[in-house]
């Protein structure tokens, strides 16, 4: 079933902001396209609308957050992350408040409204803050699991959610675990590390090779698997880590962080976002266009791997 | 308490304003100074914080959104013994609590980290927010620079405030008409104040920021205003106190040296 990453995050909310007193939720007039507009429904008298001024939002997070109270604050990935940056680092993440910033239409795959609404640097940006912590799911279950853990994890966090439905990855048993990545497929020669939608398009592109990659999903940018990363390495020739992000400073950064000083003899090769901006179109034919989808991820694999 | 007695508290908090700015060989006397008649009658008269309460959010909470003003904040803090008055010689150096702009999490009693302008002043908003629904009673106090409502941020604060009709929020604006670059006229005028905060929905007040009765009045009048959040307006002399410093905005970050230092020791009541 295609359900958007946002959906999910809408129900999930909705459901929290019963369980928990002390959980808010602000919105920048985005209530509808974020989905906390479900919240709001379940409990108006926590939900406040601060209307098209993120960086008040985000700092008025912060005061709630310094009240005891945990703060869920929503907006498009390029006004949270982007517009608002400055008030995340200084008002959120250094005195380590508790405020979930949860990005929604972050990614090329926001589609028509083009690159001004495609945040491609927003993983770049919250990943380079003290204190905060970064996730990134790919489906509807994976989703609900993240929402509800950031609840119970102290301090800043941030989650990446998308507009466009995507595929289940996981079923209903699956549990989320802080920090850790999964492995969906244990294969050989090539590792794909993936986040987000391009877990579905990389499961895709799998089976569209004339061999059996490993694919793993890392729904934890920061602090990312470090473990499972050097293993991976050591085990592949190469890796190919897939994000719908520019490939400065996102997943790719992350992991080659990791393996830098390791010293391990496995190649590692980014696909993402090639320090281009986005442009209008349908979500799918952009994710082609910029050769993200599974055609493409099968293609330059094969490319690498001849 | 008496105007004497207030008079008393806030030549210490001057005179130890003085002292930290010179230890730390940096930061913001000026903006300091201005603003120490305002935190006295505030930490001295108006707010329920004791040594008790200190550590919670149930007694009234202020945030500097000034936060370059933090030698004043830690003056007003140490006048009322939470924090040790040798400690603020250690503001700014490397292995004190005392950072140049305030932490939250280092020192008990400050309400909110700030430092970057703009930015308080929307904290408050979503303190004064919460103590609504929680249906806690205490006051948001917030003390804004008139340099710093050249932030747009102040003004998206100032438009959720009287959005949500925060009659528990009372803001205060350190007018002393001087920025880092030179008179706020003349850098980018944020005038006139009065009719833009009526503008966005506030009760707005008018008084001088060194006099006890006035701000004790005006602070009064806040309480008894409802849906509406107030601004009080002081008029202020950067520096004041120190006759050197007063409308200079050459003070707005520099420390003095050991004779300047001497010589303001002197004015505020000699050396210890």
């Amino acid at each position: 079933m295609a359900t958007a990453t946002r959906e999910a995050y809408g129900k999930t909310l909705a459901k929290l902001i019963v369980e928990h007193d002390d959980l808010f939720v602000l919105d920048a007039d985005l209530t509808k396209s974020t989905k906390t507009i479900e919240a709001k429904k379940a409990r108006p008298e926590h939900h406040f609308n601060m209307g098209i001024a993120e960086g008040n939002m985000m700092a008025v997070a912060a005061g709630m957050a310094a009240s005891n109270k945990v703060v869920y604050a929503s907006s498009f990935a390029m006004f949270a992350a982007g517009r608002a940056f400055e008030q995340i680092r200084n008002s959120i993440c250094y005195p380590n408040l508790n405020v979930k910033v949860c990005a929604t239409h972050a990614g090329i795959s926001v589609g028509e409204d083009g690159a001004s609404h495609q945040c491609i640097e927003d993983l770049a940006l919250m990943r380079s803050i003290p204190n905060m912590k970064v996730f990134q799911p790919c489906d509807a279950k994976q989703t609900e699991e993240i929402i509800k853990a950031v609840y119970s994890i102290e301090g800043p966090c941030y989650v990446r959610l998308g507009r466009l439905g995507v595929e289940d990855v996981y079923d209903e048993n699956y549990k989320f675990e802080f920090g850790k990545g999964n492995v969906l497929k244990k294969g050989s020669k090539v590792a794909i590390i993936a986040s987000g939608l391009m877990v579905q398009e990389s499961l895709k592109a799998s089976e569209l090779l004339n061999f059996e990659p490993t694919i793993i999903d890392i729904p934890t940018i920061k602090p990312i698997d470090k473990k499972l990363i050097i293993e991976t390495a050591k085990t592949h020739d190469v890796i190919v880590t897939v994000e719908e992000h520019n490939i400065y400073g996102g997943l790719g950064s992350a992991v080659s962080e990791v393996l830098a000083p390791e010293g391990i003899a496995c190649r590692q090769y980014m696909l993402g976002m090639q320090d281009t901006f986005g442009r209008s179109g349908k979500p799918k034919d952009l994710l082609g266009y910029y050769g993200l989808d599974a055609k493409h991820i099968a293609e330059k694999i094969q490319e690498i791997v001849k | 308490m008496t105007n004497e007695e207030l008079k008393v508290h806030a030549k210490n908090i001057r005179r130890n304003i003085v002292t930290e700015v010179y230890s730390a060989k940096s930061g913001h006397p000026g903006g300091s100074l201005s603003a120490a008649d305002i935190l006295t009658e505030l930490y001295f008269e108006q707010m329920d914080i004791n040594k008790d309460n200190v550590n919670t959010i149930d007694r009234d909470r202020f945030v500097l959104s000034k936060g370059h003003a933090s030698p004043v904040l830690y003056a007003t803090l140490a006048e009322k013994g939470f924090i040790d008055i040798e400690d603020l010689k250690g503001f700014r150096h490397i292995d004190s609590k005392l950072q140049g702009h305030p932490n939250m999490n280092y020192v008990s009693g400050v309400d909110m980290s700030t430092g970057s302008l703009g930015q308080g002043i929307s904290c408050a908003v979503g303190m004064a927010i919460t103590n609504k629904v929680d249906g806690n009673n205490h006051r948001i106090y917030a003390l804004l620079g008139d340099g710093e409502c050249e932030e747009g941020e102040v003004w998206e604060a100032a438009m959720a405030a009287s959005h949500y009709k925060l009659d528990n929020l009372c803001a205060i604006l350190d007018y002393n008409h001087l920025q880092i670059d030179g008179n706020i006229e003349d850098v980018i005028s944020p005038e006139p104040f009065m009719s833009k905060f009526e503008a966005f929905g506030w009760n707005v007040l008018d008084v001088n920021g060194h006099d006890f009765d006035e701000l004790r009045n005006a602070f009064e009048q806040a309480k008894q205003v409802k849906d509406k959040p107030t601004m009080i307006i002081a008029h202020t002399i950067k520096g004041k106190g120190v006759s050197f410093m007063e409308n200079n905005y050459a003070w707005h970050g520099a420390a003095p040296n050991d004779e300047q230092y001497e010589t303001a020791m002197k004015e505020l009541g000699g050396l210890e």
